[in-house]
């Protein structure tokens, strides 16, 4: 049997005196999106950084391709993983370019300025979000959504085999919202991207993801397909609130309203 | 289509790079020109070309002795340490507001001259010898920042500008406070005049033997802050991210710091407390070229070259007396840094 790209064993996260979350354990194969659902607090960015060694480890176990990847360098995890974070704690006004650039970090040497491969990576990775028109201009001046998009095409650009992104529809209008999901399923598909994305809006599972993943109280609730996770019950579980799940088109996609809505 | 940053007719930088490169360089060589001639005893342009073309190609000297020891005695030493001091300012502000991430801060604000002048009056209170007061100055300077940045590390959930500037500002009392105590403990005929006139910044008493313990620190700093330029624009993208994108993000911290630490310290032993130009050149900088680091580093050099050059050469020129250095930076820069706290662009600080 082969490893799953992916995998997070028995996981404990949090942080110094403080678990947030433990018993996590879920795989994640080949241009496969997982997507995590979890109310404020119960540690999805935690979760996330420690499975990207960002923060250690508070026990069990993450596995590339069946290998533990606890003692890897921050480079060669940079070659595995690229990372959206949910606030890029940028300053300086360097180009979308520069930003993307910056993406290939762990494809150089320590000294070395960004090659010519670099910078057609960096290229085509702007290419493929559709954000040329961006290329040149001030990251900190362009929209939310277009600075969500050009995150993403810094991580693309560091060509890894794991996508993940934390919260990438937050803070964007309902078009945005759409055009990132939609960039993830796209390159998941294409380009055999594994993808762990988390978000506070369960129809967008449907919309992207393979598989959902619902964190409460520090432990790993459900995990499976969209249509059989995403139900009242686990929503109830999940976020307190009563919620009806309703079939659109030929169950080919599926809302999540509020009940007192439908009253 | 590419979209690569070096390529040219990009809109964000104000000029050219190459442009302000070749533009910075021969203004530079232009006020050190004026600056060799100017003074008590004047040398005419064709005397200084004469001189030039004559060292070139290794014919005697057309000038009369004195002129000559005016030129390579007085005046070249000065000049170079000038060049070397605001260059290196320049720079290692560029690095710390790289690595704080943040345009504001400089290494008067982060208490690093305050330190490094603390273990310069040490030296000269011990009667140490230059290398030795330079060390000393390297050490108060890295007391200094790591102190600072201590401090800002374990106050978190504040803002983090905020936190580093007071931290800054706090730190760089207490250090001067202990250069206060050294100049009442100084002898009061021999040391305690040689401290205060050093502190207010001079570049009266450059001599050749003092550039040779003041360019090679320079140098020393100067290639890790140029090697690591493209790691260090990543480093302005917080240590999260940095370390995500595949940094080993607490090395080159260290390094960064201790080379810009370095830098600053050399500046310092050499030439007592001259403030501002580490946070106001690197600005004007980024401004003109853009903030990677790879433009940066260089047009800040040479800016900060340029800038020190022409404020010394008016400092000894435009008086009766000489002025002190830091005085006249200090009065150029107050209005700059007041200018860029008001209008200048809000960093998006998380």
């Amino acid at each position: 049997m082969s490893e799953p790209r992916l995998a997070v064993e028995d996981l404990s996260y949090g942080y110094p005196g403080r678990v947030v979350g433990r018993h996590i354990d879920f795989a994640l194969g080949a241009s496969e999106v997982l997507c995590v659902l979890g109310r404020n607090g119960e540690g999805k960015s935690t979760l996330f950084k420690t499975i990207l060694g960002l923060l250690p480890l508070r026990g069990g176990a993450v596995r590339v391709d069946g290998e533990a990847i606890s003692d890897w360098s921050p480079r060669r995890r940079a070659l595995t993983f690229g990372y959206v974070p949910q606030n890029s704690g940028g300053a300086f006004p360097f180009t979308v370019a520069d930003l993307v650039l910056m993406g290939r970090t762990a494809h150089r040497s320590v000294f070395a300025a960004p090659s010519a491969a670099d910078r057609a990576a960096a290229d085509e990775a702007i290419a493929a979000l559709g954000i040329e028109r961006l290329a040149r201009r001030e990251w900190l001046r362009v929209s939310g959504g277009e600075r969500q998009l050009a995150l993403v095409a810094r991580a693309l650009a560091q060509q890894p085999r794991i996508l993940v992104l934390d919260e990438p529809t937050a803070s964007l209008d309902f078009g945005n919202q759409v055009r990132v999901l939609d960039a993830v399923r796209s390159l998941a598909e294409t380009r055999g991207l594994s993808v762990l994305l988390s978000t506070h809006h369960p129809e967008q599972a449907f919309a992207c993801a393979d598989r959902v993943a619902v964190l409460a109280g520090g432990l790993l609730l459900r995990i499976g397909a969209p249509a059989d996770v995403i139900t009242s019950e686990t929503l109830r579980a999940c976020y307190s609130v009563d919620v009806a799940v309703l079939p659109v088109v030929d169950d080919r996609y599926r809302v999540c309203v509020p009940r007192r809505y439908l009253q | 289509m590419v979209f690569s940053p070096s390529r040219r007719g990009e809109p964000a930088p104000a000029l050219g790079y190459r442009a302000t490169i070749i533009g910075a360089a021969l203004v530079l060589l232009l006020i050190a020109a004026v600056a060799i001639a100017v003074g008590p005893y004047r040398l005419a342009a064709r005397d200084l070309v004469a001189f030039l073309v004559a060292k070139a190609t290794g014919a005697a000297s057309p000038l009369p002795l004195p002129a000559e020891t005016v030129i390579l005695q007085i005046r070249l030493p000065r000049v170079l340490a000038a060049l070397a001091v605001g260059a290196s300012l320049a720079a290692s502000g560029a690095a710390y507001q790289s690595l704080f991430r943040n345009p504001l801060v400089s290494p008067d604000i982060l208490g690093v001259s305050a330190g490094a002048a603390f273990g310069a009056v040490v030296g000269i209170f011990l009667s140490l010898p230059v290398v030795a007061i330079e060390a000393a100055s390297f050490a108060g300077g890295l007391a200094a920042v790591i102190i600072v940045y201590g401090i800002a590390a374990v106050i978190r959930g504040r803002d983090a500008v905020l936190v580093l500037v007071l931290a800054g500002v706090v730190i760089g009392a207490l250090f001067g406070a202990g250069v206060g105590l050294l100049k009442y403990l100084a002898d009061p005929y021999n040391q305690l005049p040689a401290i205060t006139f050093w502190l207010l910044g001079s570049l009266a008493a450059a001599n050749p033997h003092d550039l040779t313990s003041l360019l090679p620190a320079v140098a020393i700093g100067l290639i890790p802050l140029g090697l690591l330029r493209w790691q260090i624009d990543v480093m302005t993208l917080g240590e999260e991210e940095a370390t995500a994108l595949g940094l080993d993000t607490r090395m080159l911290r260290t390094v960064v710091i201790a080379a810009a630490t370095l830098m600053t310290s050399a500046a310092v032993a050499a030439s007592g407390i001259i403030g501002w130009v580490g946070l106001v050149v690197p600005h004007l900088a980024r401004l003109v070229v853009g903030p990677a680091f790879a433009r940066l580093l260089p047009v800040s050099l040479l800016f900060g070259a340029a800038y020190l050059l022409a404020v010394d050469t008016a400092a000894r020129t435009i008086g009766a007396v000489e002025l002190p250095l830091g005085v006249l930076t200090a009065a150029f820069g107050t209005p700059v840094f007041l200018w860029l706290l008001a209008f200048g662009r809000r960093p998006a600080w998380s």
